[in-house]
C-alpha cells in the first residue's frame, strides 16, 4: 500500500538527515505555538484591559497548582525513559513507563477536576470575569491536550508489543520514531504547562 | 497548437476505461471515498471545492436581485425560499446578511483555498518534485474528511433556528457574539482550520522529503515554490483564528466576555453579561489570519500562471530566481500587515503609520512577480490554447486588483473608501478574475494529466471570452460606485440613499452581468464532463511540458512514475539551442 511508496519513514532522509514523521511533529508544534500563542497574548489584553485583575493566588490554590507542575514533570521523565527503553531493546520497561507516563496525566486531570469542583462550588465560572474567562479556556484547551497525549501514548504502550515482536527491524525503528514524536508532544504539552503555571498562579 | 503530440511517448496513452490505474483490489470505498491517493484526494478536493464556489456564487446572485430590483419579489425562485427567508419571494434584511456572511466564508474557505490548495497543490505537488505521494497518506485522507465535514456544518447552519451566521465573513463581534447562527460557523471554522492545518504539515514535509533525486530547491518548477509557502501561511496564521473561534464560542456558549465590552444595550435592553472584553481583539486575530488568508489564495494563483506562461511562450520564465525571493518574501512580510484593514478602529498615527508602511513594501514582491511574468511574454513564441488565454487574463486582472489595493492600504484614502464598494471591488480583481481565473487556466492545463483526456477547445475559449466580459461586467461597475460613497453593507443597494441615485444603474449592470457569468459556466461544467469520455486522448505530455508530472502516464497509476524520476536540470528548459525539439524534460540527462 502507501506506506511501501514513501520512503524516509523509519531512515532519516539523507541530505536532510530527518524521517517524515520528525519534520511533521515539529510543524504541528510550530502550529501549536502559534493557537497557544494567541491565548497568551489575549491574556496581556484581557489584563491590560482590565478593571481589576486579581493576582493569580487570590482565587487559585497555588500547592495544588505546584503540585501538578511536579506531576507533569515527573511525566516527562517516563515519556524519556520509554523511549529510552525501547532503544536499549526492553519492551517490558517501555510497557511500564508508558504505562506510569498516561498514569500521570490521569493524575494531572484528577486534580484538575478538583480545582475546577472547587472554583464551581465558591461560584467562579467562566462569565464571573475575564481572569477566569482566560483561566478556564486556557487550562481548558491544555487539558484537551492532555488527554490527546494520554490517547497517543496509551495506544502506543498497548499496540507497540506487536510492532516489536514481529522482530522486523524497520517495524521496531517505525515504534521508537513514533514513541519520540509522541514525547515531543508530551513534551510540548508539558511546556506549555510550565508557561501557565506561572500566568494563571503567580502573577 | 501545432506541438500537440510532438515529442510524447504514445504507447502508453490509456484507453477509456482504464481508469486512473487506481489499485482494484481496494474496492469502491476506498478507491473514491476514503483514498489514501494524493490525486484522488486532490481530485475529491477539486471537485467539492468547485461545487461550493458555484453554490457560493448562487448565493450571491440572489443577493444581486435584491441589490438591483431591492424590495421586488425574485422571480422563479422566491416562492421555493420560505416564509422565514423571503416572504412572497421578497428577501428579508435577515437572509441577505446570512447571504452576505456565507458567500464570503463559503467561497474563502470553503471554495478558493480547498481549489488552490486542496485540489491542485494535493495533485500537482508530488508529481512536480518527483514523489510517489504526499508524505502522510492517511492524514492527507483525515484533512479532506475534515474540510467535509465543515463545510456540512456550514451548510447546515441554514436550516437552523435562527438561519445561518449574519456578520459578515469577517464576524466582528460583538455583532458576532450576539446575531444567531454564529456557534455552528465557529465550529465549522474549526474544522475547517484542522483541515488546513493537516495538509499545511503534509505539503511541507512532502516537499522537504520526498524530492526525486537531481531535485533541488532551485529546480522547482515555481508552482512548488509557490505551494511551499502557502502551506507555512496556513500552517502558521490559522491557528490564531481558531483561538479567536474558540473564545467566540466561549462567548455565546459559556457566557465569557472576550470580545464584549461593559454596558452593550440593545433595543433598550441592557446585556446580561460581565463585560471587560475587547472587541478590537477578535479583529486583530482575524486579520492576523486573513490577511496571510489572502496571499493563501492567491500564491496558488500565481504558480498556475507561471507554470501556463512558460509552457505556452515556449521559453524560460524571465526573472525565475527573483520571483522566487520575491514569494518568500512575500510569504514573510504577510504576517506584519494586518491591521491595514483596521484603520478606521482609531488604532493612532503611529500603529498607522507602521502597517502603511509595511503595506506598500509589501506590494513591492508582488509587482516584481507580476513584471516577471508580463516580461517572460517577450520575445515568446506564444500558443494561444485555452489554459493560456485564461493565464494571461490573470495578468491585468490581477494588476487592477493589486493597483487599486494601494489607495485602501494609505489611511488617508482609506477612511474613505473603507467598506464602500470599492473594496470590494478591489479584492475581487484580485479573487474572482484574478485567481478563478488561474485555478481555471489550471484546470484546462492539468485536466488531461488527471483524466488522460483533453477538454474541448472550442468551448473552452468560449467559456473564457464570456467570463473576460461578463466578470468585468460584474465588478469594474463597483469601483465607481464605491468611489460615489455607496456602503458594502446596504441591504437596497442604495436605492434610499440620495448620494447613490446617480450610480444605481451599475447595480442593475452588474447583477445582469453576475447572472451572465453564472450562465456562462455550464458551459465548463458541460465541457468538463463531455470531456471525461469525449475529449481528445492526451498521452503523457499533450503541451509538450517541461516540468516531471508531464512524465508520468495519463492519468498517473497508484505510486505516479512508471519509471523512478532522476532529475537533471531546471524547470523551464525551453526553447534551448541544439536541441531537435523546443523543449527538455527536467528528467533528460545532460
Amino acid at each position: 500500500m502507501s506506506e511501501g511508496l514513501i520512503p524516509y519513514i523509519t531512515e532519516p532522509r539523507e541530505d536532510t538527515g530527518l524521517t517524515n514523521g520528525k519534520i511533521g511533529i515539529w510543524l504541528f508544534l510550530a502550529s501549536e505555538i502559534m493557537l497557544f500563542g494567541a491565548f497568551f497574548a489575549t491574556y496581556i489584553v484581557m489584563r491590560l484591559g482590565a478593571d481589576h485583575w486579581p493576582h493569580g493566588w487570590e482565587d487559585q490554590n497555588v500547592p495544588m497548582g505546584t503540585l501538578n507542575t511536579g506531576v507533569l514533570i515527573t511525566s516527562s521523565v517516563t515519556m524519556v525513559m520509554a523511549w529510552a527503553s525501547l532503544e536499549r531493546d526492553d519492551l517490558k520497561k517501555f510497557q511500564m513507563f508508558s504505562a506510569v507516563t498516561v498514569a500521570l496525566g490521569f493524575v494531572f486531570l484528577v486534580i484538575k477536576y478538583f480545582e475546577y469542583t472547587h472554583h464551581f462550588h465558591e461560584g467562579m465560572y467562566p462569565r464571573t470575569n475575564t481572569y477566569l474567562a482566560t483561566y478556564f479556556t486556557m487550562t481548558g484547551l491544555h487539558g484537551l491536550h492532555v488527554i490527546f497525549g494520554m490517547a497517543v501514548n496509551g495506544f502506543l504502550g498497548v499496540t507497540g508489543a506487536g510492532y516489536w515482536k514481529s522482530g522486523h527491524h524497520d517495524d521496531r525503528q517505525l515504534l521508537i520514531n513514533r514513541v519520540e514524536n509522541a514525547g515531543l508532544f508530551w513534551h510540548f504539552v508539558d511546556i506549555v504547562w510550565i508557561f501557565l503555571f506561572p500566568v494563571l498562579y503567580l502573577l | 497548437m501545432e506541438a500537440h503530440g510532438e515529442g510524447m511517448p504514445a504507447a502508453h496513452a490509456p484507453g477509456a476505461h482504464e481508469h486512473a490505474g487506481l489499485d482494484e483490489e481496494l474496492g469502491f470505498l476506498r478507491t473514491y471515498l476514503f483514498s489514501t491517493d494524493h490525486k484522488t484526494i486532490g481530485i475529491q478536493y477539486m471537485v467539492t471545492g468547485l461545487g461550493f464556489l458555484f453554490f457560493g456564487f448562487m448565493l450571491m446572485m440572489l443577493m444581486r436581485w435584491q441589490l438591483a430590483y431591492p424590495g421586488e419579489a425574485i422571480p422563479l425562485i422566491g416562492g421555493l425560499l420560505g416564509d422565514s427567508r423571503a416572504p412572497g419571494g421578497v428577501m428579508l434584511p435577515e437572509f441577505y446578511n446570512q447571504l452576505g456572511a456565507m458567500h464570503g466564508t463559503i467561497m474563502v474557505f470553503l471554495g478558493v483555498v480547498p481549489i488552490g490548495v486542496g485540489g491542485f497543490g494535493n495533485f500537482v505537488l508530488p508529481l512536480q518534485i518527483g514523489a510517489a505521494d504526499m508524505a502522510f497518506p492517511k492524514i492527507n485522507m483525515a484533512s479532506y474528511q475534515f474540510f467535509v465535514v465543515g463545510g456540512i456544518i456550514m451548510l447546515v447552519s441554514f436550516f437552523l433556528p435562527g438561519g445561518a451566521a449574519q456578520s459578515g465573513w469577517t464576524s466582528y463581534s460583538p455583532l458576532a457574539d450576539i446575531s444567531p447562527g454564529q456557534t455552528a460557523w465557529g465550529i465549522g471554522m474549526v474544522f475547517i482550520i484542522t483541515s488546513s492545518l493537516l495538509g499545511a504539515l503534509n505539503f511541507i514535509t512532502t516537499t522537504i522529503q520526498l524530492r526525486a533525486k537531481g531535485m533541488s530547491f532551485w529546480r522547482f518548477p515555481f508552482f512548488v515554490w509557490a505551494q511551499f509557502v502557502t502551506a507555512f501561511l496556513l500552517l502558521l496564521a490559522f491557528p490564531p483564528l481558531e483561538a479567536a473561534a474558540v473564545m467566540q464560542i466561549m462567548d455565546r456558549v459559556a457566557g465569557t466576555s472576550f470580545f464584549l465590552p461593559a454596558g452593550l444595550v440593545i433595543s433598550g435592553q441592557q446585556l446580561d453579561y460581565t463585560g471587560g472584553g475587547n472587541p478590537l481583539l477578535w479583529q486583530h486575530l482575524f486579520w492576523f489570519l486573513a490577511h496571510p488568508e489572502v496571499y493563501v489564495l492567491v500564491l496558488p494563483a500565481m504558480g498556475i500562471v507561471a507554470e501556463v506562461i512558460a509552457n505556452n511562450t515556449r521559453k524560460p520564465l524571465w526573472g525565475y530566481e527573483a520571483m522566487v525571493y520575491s514569494i518568500l518574501f512575500l510569504g514573510f512580510m504577510s504576517f506584519i500587515v494586518w491591521a491595514h484593514h483596521m484603520f478606521i478602529t482609531g488604532m493612532g498615527a503611529t500603529m498607522a503609520t507602521f502597517f502603511q508602511t509595511t503595506t506598500m513594501i509589501i506590494s513591492i514582491p508582488s509587482v516584481v512577480i507580476l513584471s516577471a511574468l508580463f516580461l517572460s511574454l517577450w520575445g515568446g513564441s506564444i500558443r494561444f490554447t485555452t489554459p493560456m488565454l485564461f493565464a494571461l487574463a490573470f495578468l491585468p486582472m490581477f494588476g487592477i486588483g493589486g493597483l487599486t489595493g494601494l489607495p485602501l492600504g494609505l489611511a488617508p484614502a482609506d477612511i474613505h473608501l473603507h467598506d464602500t464598494y470599492y473594496v470590494i471591488a478591489h479584492f475581487h480583481y484580485v479573487v474572482a478574475p484574478g485567481t478563478i481565473f488561474a485555478f481555471f487556466a489550471g484546470l484546462y492545463y492539468w485536466y488531461p494529466k488527471a483524466t488522460g483526456r483533453l477538454m474541448n477547445e472550442t468551448l473552452g475559449k468560449l467559456h473564457f471570452w464570456l467570463s473576460v466580459i461578463f466578470m468585468n461586467g460584474v465588478f469594474l461597475p463597483m469601483f465607481w460606485i464605491g468611489l460615489a460613497g455607496v456602503s458594502r453593507r446596504l441591504y437596497d443597494g442604495g436605492a434610499s440613499y440620495a448620494h447613490a441615485q446617480d450610480v444605481l444603474w451599475m447595480n442593475v449592470l452588474s447583477s445582469w452581468s453576475a447572472w451572465l457569468l453564472g450562465l456562462a459556466q455550464l458551459i465548463f461544467i458541460y465541457n468538463f464532463f463531455v470531456s471525461l469520455r469525449r475529449g481528445q486522448v492526451a498521452g503523457r505530455n499533450p503541451w509538450a511540458a517541461t516540468t516531471v508530472e508531464w512524465q508520468a502516464p495519463s492519468p498517473p497509476p497508484h505510486g505516479n512514475f512508471d519509471r523512478t524520476p532522476v532529475i537533471y536540470r531546471g524547470p523551464y528548459d525551453y526553447s534551448a539551442p541544439g536541441h531537435a525539439e523546443d523543449f527538455v524534460p527536467q528528467t533528460q540527462e545532460a
